[in-house]
């Protein structure tokens, strides 16, 4: 039997959709193991959070209201505080940016291990196995945590996100832990661009453009008119990113978000390994590219070898018609 | 500043589809495969050297320690970031298997508790293991602050403080960390303005990307002290939290790719084929 507790994300008082992904992998190793979940939710808006997070099946729902904006050593107390008192063997989030920012440090104060960035679990009588991506995606390492409680964040685009369950449940509050780190740490701001479109972890349809599209303009002009007759999210190279054509939040691969819609198009996109090691998962897989002999191939399903100036615009008009 | 830097050397990471699994699934092999300093690594020691000298003007304004853990031969990882300009090294001798993240944090925590610096710059994740915990890890060992997935660094407060722009998923936080700290550095932090230091001059603008080590550099890197020592003289035990059962090869895509001649017959077959429009 192993008791999880799921780590919330709380983002602009609500809970976070992202985190259903961990839901999912607590609620499939509870059930696997006749262990039960329940999810903590640490910081401002938790009370709202923790309603949201009531919705998923979960034993109880411990909430934790801590003021301000997020940084790691004003959550990391309560978080190890939550996890030793309820006797937790699995303390687990998605391995968002907050997820990888915060588990690690829970991790160290509970002398625990962490298998990061998870693509699938399995649990054989008493031990549980991890399957985690390593060499930006080349190898699979069947990961074993030694100590006593694991800390195992998990990759979004591999867990489904948790349906709700029907019915609440209760919350209770959890104790609120000071942490001197916290002391010498400020919260300045959180800069975010807010887009109409689908987030780009969670759309069924991503568009990314490289560094072929040559300026933020042409981001604009040619590939976004694309992004919206798919309704995809818009999705980007590191190179064009580092251009500044798009903001960094949209970089795909190793480093940026890990994605797999069902459909991926790659626009000028040379495929690197680090870019592959991000959308690699994708279903379908699109590339245009002027290279036949482009990198991208090894993982494309078709390849339209074309200048992406005029053929961006004729499947943009093309798709508008076939959905019409 | 005295900035500590923890350096690792990965498997060339440019060719990371060459990596193999030996037959009995038991281990990795990077054979044939060049070791490279772990480019997050890479970029720590440059935003360390930016923080550290007025820029253009070859002044240096404090010490950049390089520290790696590993068979003696990471020796050789160590000589890039003393040639491009790291005042010296130190090398604890441990066997790459019985290093995870947690026992890095641990050797580097003990280590930290010696040098007393007011800094630990490192990469946000080793990309072989691409684990992203041994920074963070080691923060809470010090009890300090920290700042992971640093783009830009900006020294305020009279040099007590670093103004840190993280990237994260909805965009850029912005935080700010008392010394001493630990912060884990991002792509971005080798952009030509990423890092202020208030002494290099506003207008400076740094090439993008981590320097090349001069040839000056690399003659004078081979004269710089790098301190050897054993992961046990730090009192660590080299016991990993995390260990692995096996390794395996990703699945590969089904079907190979189709070369599709026209805008016409592309969306013919993600219809028809696809069925993703
Ligand atoms: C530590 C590290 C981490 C990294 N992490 C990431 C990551 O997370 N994500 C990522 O994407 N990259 C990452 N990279 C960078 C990666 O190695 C590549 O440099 C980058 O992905 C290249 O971007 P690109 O494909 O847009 O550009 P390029 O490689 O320059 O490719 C441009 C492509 O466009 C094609 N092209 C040019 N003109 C046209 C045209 N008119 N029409 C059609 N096609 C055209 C070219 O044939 C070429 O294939 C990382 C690198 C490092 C060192
Ligand atoms: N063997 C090592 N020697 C020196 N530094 C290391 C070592 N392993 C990890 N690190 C540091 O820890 C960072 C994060 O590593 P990881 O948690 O393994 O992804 C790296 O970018 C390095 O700065």
């Amino acid at each position: 039997m192993a008791d999880i507790l799921v780590v919330g994300e709380i983002l602009d008082g609500s809970f976070r959709k992202s985190s259903l992904s961990a839901v999912r992998f607590a609620a499939e190793v509870a059930s696997a193991t006749g262990g039960a979940f329940d999810i903590l939710v640490a910081g401002d808006g938790a009370a709202g959070a923790a309603a949201e997070a009531a919705k998923y099946g979960a034993r109880k729902v411990l909430s934790a209201q801590i003021d301000g904006g997020y940084v790691a050593e004003k959550v990391a107390a309560t978080v190890a505080k939550a996890a030793r008192d309820g006797g937790y063997a699995i303390v687990t989030a998605t391995a968002g940016t907050t997820g990888k920012d915060l588990m690690p440090r829970v991790a160290a104060k509970l002398g625990a291990g962490v298998a990061s960035d998870i693509a699938s679990v399995s649990v054989d009588g008493g031990a549980i196995t991890y399957r985690r991506p390593m060499y930006a995606g080349n190898i699979f390492g069947h990961a074993r945590v030694e100590s006593e409680v694991a800390v195992v964040t998990v990759r979004q685009s591999e867990f489904e996100p948790a349906g709700e369950a029907g019915g609440a449940s209760p919350i209770e509050a959890a104790e609120v832990v000071a942490d001197p780190a916290a002391e010498r740490v400020k919260f300045v701001s959180l800069e975010s661009q807010k887009s109409e479109r689908p987030d780009l972890t969670e759309a069924d349809v991503v568009v990314a453009g490289g560094r072929a599209l040559k300026s933020a303009e042409n981001f604009g002009s040619v590939l976004e008119p694309l992004v919206d007759a798919l309704g995809a999210a818009m999705g980007a190279s590191r190179a064009a990113c580092d251009a500044g054509y798009v903001p960094n939040d949209l970089q795909v691969g190793q480093t940026g978000k890990v994605v797999a819609p069902k459909l991926y198009v790659a626009v000028g996109i040379s495929g690197a390994i680090q870019h592959l090691a991000g959308m690699k998962g994708s279903k379908t897989i699109v590339a245009i590219n002027k290279d036949k002999e482009a990198p991208i191939a090894q993982v494309a399903d078709y390849f339209l070898v074309a200048d992406l100036f005029e053929a961006v615009p004729a499947l943009t008009a093309a798709v508008k018609k076939a959905k019409a | 500043m005295k900035i500590l830097v923890p350096v690792k050397r990965v498997a060339d990471p440019d060719n990371a589809n060459k990596m193999k699994v030996s037959a009995d699934g038991s281990s990795v092999t990077s054979e044939g495969l060049e070791w490279k300093i772990n480019p997050f690594d890479e970029y720590a020691v440059e935003a360390a050297l930016r923080l550290n000298e007025k820029g253009g003007s070859g002044d240096t304004l404090g010490d950049v320690i390089v520290v790696s853990l590993g068979p003696a031969d990471v020796a050789t990882t160590l000589r890039q970031p003393l040639a491009m300009g790291a005042t010296r090294g130190i090398l604890v001798e441990a066997e790459d298997a019985t290093l995870d993240s947690a026992a890095v944090a641990r050797a580097l925590a003990k280590l930290v508790e010696k040098e007393s610096p007011d800094l630990v710059l490192m990469g946000k994740q080793a990309v072989d293991g691409d684990s992203n915990t041994a920074g963070q890890m080691l923060a809470e060992h010090l009890g300090w602050p920290m700042a992971t997935f640093a783009m830009s660094l900006e020294v305020v407060d009279g040099g007590k403080a670093l103004r840190v722009g993280r990237e994260v998923d909805t965009g850029v936080l912005t935080l700010e960390v008392t010394l001493p700290a630990v912060v884990t550095v991002d792509l971005r932090i080798v952009t030509p303005t990423a890092v202020k230091n208030g002494v290099t001059p506003a207008d400076h603008a740094y090439n993008e990307g981590a320097r090349y080590a001069s040839l000056k550099g690399i003659m004078q890197a081979k004269k710089k002290p790098i301190d050897q020592i054993k992961l046990a003289d730090l009192g660590v035990e080299a016991k990993p939290l995390v260990s692995y059962a096996k390794f395996e090869m990703p699945p590969a895509r089904s079907g190979a790719v189709t070369y599709v001649e026209s805008v016409e017959q592309l969306v013919e077959k993600l219809k028809t084929e696809a069925k993703v429009l």
